[in-house]
Order: structure tokens, then C-alpha cells, then sequence
């Protein structure tokens, strides 16, 4: 009614004011739409050029130097030798170093040192760790060009990004909890056991994901302890030589012969729906393991 | 005080954390079966006094104990004492509850399967629940999570996980402070009950809450340096009725704190 005390309705000044909000939205959209349209570009036109090339032959065959005949069978393997033995040297050294730092160190000067150092770590440029690798493991350690070096050397790579998530998980399990158990009588080892670690575990695995996610696409570090490009046979112990899936991808796009492109393209598919399905079996084992722990 | 009725006892405690004096020269007794209450006003070293009692305050980094406190006429800081056997006889139920992220069941069990108890778990945690007047409640839904419980629920649910593990003192840190009213007179009274059994312990800030429960009452307080400092202790009903001091008279009546 026009007789009302207070004046409700919208005058310029709230208008001006939706309008900037508006505006604020659509600018985020926007950026959003930006990303989606780079990486649904990317994936479409690796779609388009390499799904012609995806059949059985190409997973089970060796490369050759016909585009026709090469599949990337060795470098399909080459991966899994390589990424499973990182995981079982990044896992067990990575969450024991987060749960030194996180539950055991002294707060101290040193420790904080660590802590940024190891943070810095992770930007480090791969194929420094690489360098770092060929040195150490090939050379010095004289474990030849072969699967262990090349694990190793992923797992020096991913270490850092293992402990810096490790950590924020086991940093978010409530002191409140802690003090529970001990005040029920736990030691230190077992408020750990007990109650730590089950709370912090779906964070481990996340780390553990992202850290073996970004070591199965790195091409760097493997071309520099040159891992082989060419090999028709499959490492069968971790002394073997042996190929991963991005240098041979890399190895097919390098080639001018318009075949190996679409090579390329399906290897980068096979690549992404590796990476994918670990994805799906962290998610589904993180889920498990956090019901079971609530239990 | 006879000594025999004495089941907590506390000479001379000095508490630091690191250059800060937290306590300063507190002795108290507490008595077998009786509830005692600390009151005083907020940061007069309460919290900190009970958590010296079962070596809590060990957990706290710079903390450093001074003096003695003896619980059964041992002195729990002495040199090869295990801070986790002290807590087993000494149970603590915290200011917010704070149940695991298990179920109801496993919570109460988790003292015992920590301790390897080789006994039947289902009837401990059946008495134990029904001590903490919180079996009728969940009874039904042992397996579900603790985290579906109300506040109160959860509250008396940590009781039981402390009375699990068969203390003789149970301390209690403003344990109805973060719950609603119905659920402060429930752990009132369950204090009382419990009190046949237990030697309790309880910081309260609410003036009304230690004149209903409590048999003893201490009085903390601190000057400008912060240091807390025992003013007096004695039968609730004294304390309340007729103080020796006049800072506590000053204090229950509502003159400051």
C-alpha cells in the first residue's frame, strides 16, 4: 500500500546492486566455461584422431614400425612394473614420514625447515629428478636402465606430494579424539594405531592417488634414465629394461608419418582410462575403509 | 579428613607452561566416593589442576608439574609411573563430548579391547551404558554411529566409555557446559549416582551446578600474575553457606568472575 511507513520496493541504488551481482556471476562462469572448453577441445580431438586407431591389436602388440602393426603393449606393462613398485617404496616411506613430522617431531626450527623444504620439493622441475636418478640409481647404485631405477625415481618425485597430503589428513583428525583415547589408557602408539590412523586413511589414499596419477604420466624423468622406446619384450623381474606409456606416446608424436598421430592420440586414451580406473578404485577402497573405521 | 578416606592428594603443585606459572603451591585432598567441585573463575588453573591429576597435562607441550600428587598413597609422578596405567584408574570425561567416529558399542569397548580385555566385552558395555542411564536409549541401536546421538547422549555416552574401563576416579571437566538443560540435569544426577561407586572430580563454572552435587567444594582464584592458587576447600555446604574468605563469599555470591 502506498500509506506503508517503510518504502520495500526496488529502487536504483538495489538495482545497481543485483546488476554487479549478476555481473560477478557471469564473470565466473565464464572462467569456468574457459577451462571446460580447453580440456573438452583437447579431448574431443584426441577422441577424434585416436579412437580409429583403438582396437585389441592395439593393446596386445608390440610397437613396429608400421603404424598398422605397432601397439603399445610393452609400454602398457612397462607402466604397471613401474608404477606398482613406486607405490610400495612411496606409500610405506611417504606416510611413515608424515606421521614422524606430523605426530613425533619436535616443533622446532628444523623441523620447520624440513616441512618448506619438502613442500618445495614438489614444485622441483621432473626431469631434475631424473638427472637425480640416472645419477643415484643408474649410475651410482649401478642398477642399470631398469624398471627398479625407474620406480625409484618416481617414487623421489611423488614423495613430496604423498607427505604434504599425508600430513593434512593425519593434522585433521581431532586432538579431541586423541585425547579420548588416552585418557582411556592408550599409549602413544596406540592412540596412533587406533585412532589416527583409521580417521586419516581416506586422506592417504588421496594422496597416494594424486602421487601415483602424476608419476604414470611423467615423461622427463624416464626419457632422462632413458627408459627404452623400442622393446618388443615385457620386463619379467625389476631388473629389466623397459618402457612407459608417455615416452612412447611422446616417441609417436615425434615421428612425421601421419599414422603414428593417431597412435599417439590412442595411447593418450588408453592412458587416461588407466588413470581414471585407479581413480575409481581409490575412491571405492576410501569409502570402504572409512566405513569400516566408523564401525 | 582421615587418611584412609583420602583417595587423591595433592601437595605443594606448581604448574608451569614455559615461562607462564599456570599453579601455584595447591594442596588439596579428595575424598573416596564424594564429588568434589573446583569453582573459580575463568583461567585460575581449574582445568589445569585436573588434568595434573591423571597426568593429562603431560600431553601438553612446555607443561612442567612440580610438587606431588598421590593417588592411593603413590606418588603418580615418580619416575617409572606409566602415564596410561594412571589414566586407567583416573578416567577423564572432557568439557565438549567427544565420542570416537565408531559405533556406540565400540566406543564403550575401545578401552577394553585397548587393554586387551579378555572378558565378555557385550556385558561390560551393557552395565556400563546402563550406569550412564544411556542403555534404554540406544539399546536398540548398539551398531549404529555414536555421531547420531544428541549432545547430551553423547555425553553421557563418553561416562560409559569411561566407566568401561573401571576407574576409581572419574575427573570431569565442565562436562554439562556444552549441553542444554535437560541434558545438564541428566549428567547431574548421574554424577550423583555414580558418586556411590566413584571418587569424582568435577570443574564447574555454574555456582548452582557444584552446590547440587557436590560434597566438597575448592575454591581457585589469581591475583594480577595470573598464577591460580587454592583459596579454600571444605564441605559444600559450608563453603556455600558460610565461607572463611571473603574473596569466596564475593565470589559464589555473584560479585565478580
Amino acid at each position: 500500500m502506498d500509506s506503508s511507513k517503510f518504502n520495500l520496493k526496488l529502487n536504483n541504488d538495489s538495482k545497481n546492486r543485483i546488476v554487479k551481482g549478476f555481473i560477478f556471476q557471469a564473470l565466473l562462469i565464464l572462467s569456468v566455461a574457459i577451462c571446460l572448453l580447453g580440456l573438452g577441445s583437447l579431448l574431443f580431438e584426441i577422441l577424434r584422431e585416436g579412437l580409429p586407431w583403438l582396437s585389441w591389436h592395439f593393446l596386445t602388440d608390440f610397437p613396429s614400425r608400421f603404424p598398422e602393426k605397432a601397439g603399445i603393449k610393452s609400454a602398457i606393462f612397462g607402466t604397471i612394473w613401474v608404477i606398482t613398485f613406486a607405490a610400495l617404496f612411496i606409500i610405506p616411506i611417504g606416510v611413515g614420514a608424515a606421521f614422524y613430522l606430523e605426530e613425533y617431531a619436535r616443533k622446532n626450527i628444523f623441523s620447520k625447515i624440513l616441512e618448506i623444504n619438502i613442500s618445495n620439493l614438489a614444485g622441483v622441475p621432473s626431469i631434475v629428478y631424473g638427472l637425480l636418478g640416472l645419477a643415484v640409481f643408474v649410475q651410482f647404485m649401478n642398477l642399470g636402465r631398469s624398471v627398479l631405477a625407474g620406480s625409484l625415481t618416481l617414487a623421489l618425485l611423488v614423495l613430496p606430494i604423498i607427505i604434504v597430503i599425508s600430513r593434512e589428513a593425519i593434522k585433521s583428525v581431532p586432538d579431541s579424539h586423541k585425547n579420548a583415547a588416552y585418557a582411556l589408557g592408550a599409549s602413544k602408539f596406540q592412540v596412533i594405531q587406533k585412532i589416527v590412523l583409521p580417521q586419516a586413511i581416506p586422506g592417504i589414499m588421496t594422496g597416494t592417488i594424486l602421487a601415483l596419477s602424476r608419476a604414470i604420466g611423467e615423461a622427463a624423468p624416464m626419457i632422462a634414465i632413458s627408459a627404452l622406446v623400442y622393446i618388443t619384450f615385457l620386463p619379467t623381474t625389476p631388473m629389466d629394461r623397459f618402457s612407459v606409456m608417455p615416452i612412447q606416446i611422446f616417441n609417436w608424436i615425434s615421428r612425421p608419418q601421419e599414422g603414428f598421430k593417431g597412435l599417439a592420440a590412442a595411447g593418450i586414451i588408453i592412458l587416461l582410462i588407466i588413470l581414471l580406473l585407479m581413480n575409481a578404485v581409490a575412491v571405492y577402497t576410501r569409502n570402504r575403509t572409512q566405513k569400516r573405521s566408523e564401525e | 579428613m582421615t587418611g584412609s578416606d583420602t583417595i587423591l592428594s595433592v601437595k605443594n603443585l606448581n604448574v608451569h607452561y614455559g615461562e607462564f606459572k599456570a599453579l601455584k603451591n595447591v594442596s588439596l585432598d579428595f575424598t573416596r566416593n564424594k564429588v568434589t567441585a573446583l569453582i573459580g573463575p575463568s583461567g585460575c588453573g581449574k582445568s589445569t589442576l585436573l588434568k595434573c591429576l591423571n597426568r593429562m597435562n603431560d600431553l601438553v607441550p612446555e607443561a612442567k608439574v612440580e610438587g606431588e600428587i598421590t593417588f592411593e598413597n603413590q606418588d603418580i609422578y615418580e619416575a617409572g609411573i606409566d602415564p596410561a596405567q594412571v589414566r586407567l584408574h583416573i578416567g577423564m570425561v572432557f568439557q565438549k563430548p567427544n565420542p570416537f567416529p565408531k559405533t556406540i558399542f565400540n566406543n564403550v569397548a575401545f578401552g577394553l579391547k585397548l587393554n586387551g580385555f579378555k572378558g565378555d566385552i557385550e556385558e561390560v558395555v551393557e552395565t556400563s551404558l546402563r550406569q550412564a542411564a544411556l542403555w534404554d536409549e540406544v539399546k536398540d541401536r548398539l551398531h549404529k554411529s555414536a555421531m547420531t546421538l544428541s549432545g547430551g547422549q553423547q555425553q553421557r555416552l563418553c561416562i560409559a566409555r569411561t566407566l568401561a574401563v573401571e576407574p576409581q576416579v572419574i575427573l570431569m571437566d565442565e562436562p554439562a557446559s556444552a549441553l542444554d538443560p535437560i541434558g545438564t540435569i541428566a549428567i547431574e544426577n548421574l554424577m550423583r549416582d555414580l558418586a556411590d561407586k566413584y571418587s569424582i572430580v568435577v570443574v564447574t563454572h555454574n555456582m548452582q551446578q557444584a552446590a547440587r552435587v557436590s560434597d566438597y567444594t575448592a575454591f581457585l582464584m589469581m591475583d594480577d600474575d595470573r598464577a591460580g592458587y587454592l583459596v579454600e576447600s571444605g564441605e559444600t555446604d559450608v563453603i556455600f553457606q558460610n565461607p572463611q574468605d571473603e574473596r569466596t563469599e564475593a565470589y559464589i555470591t555473584g560479585r565478580f568472575g
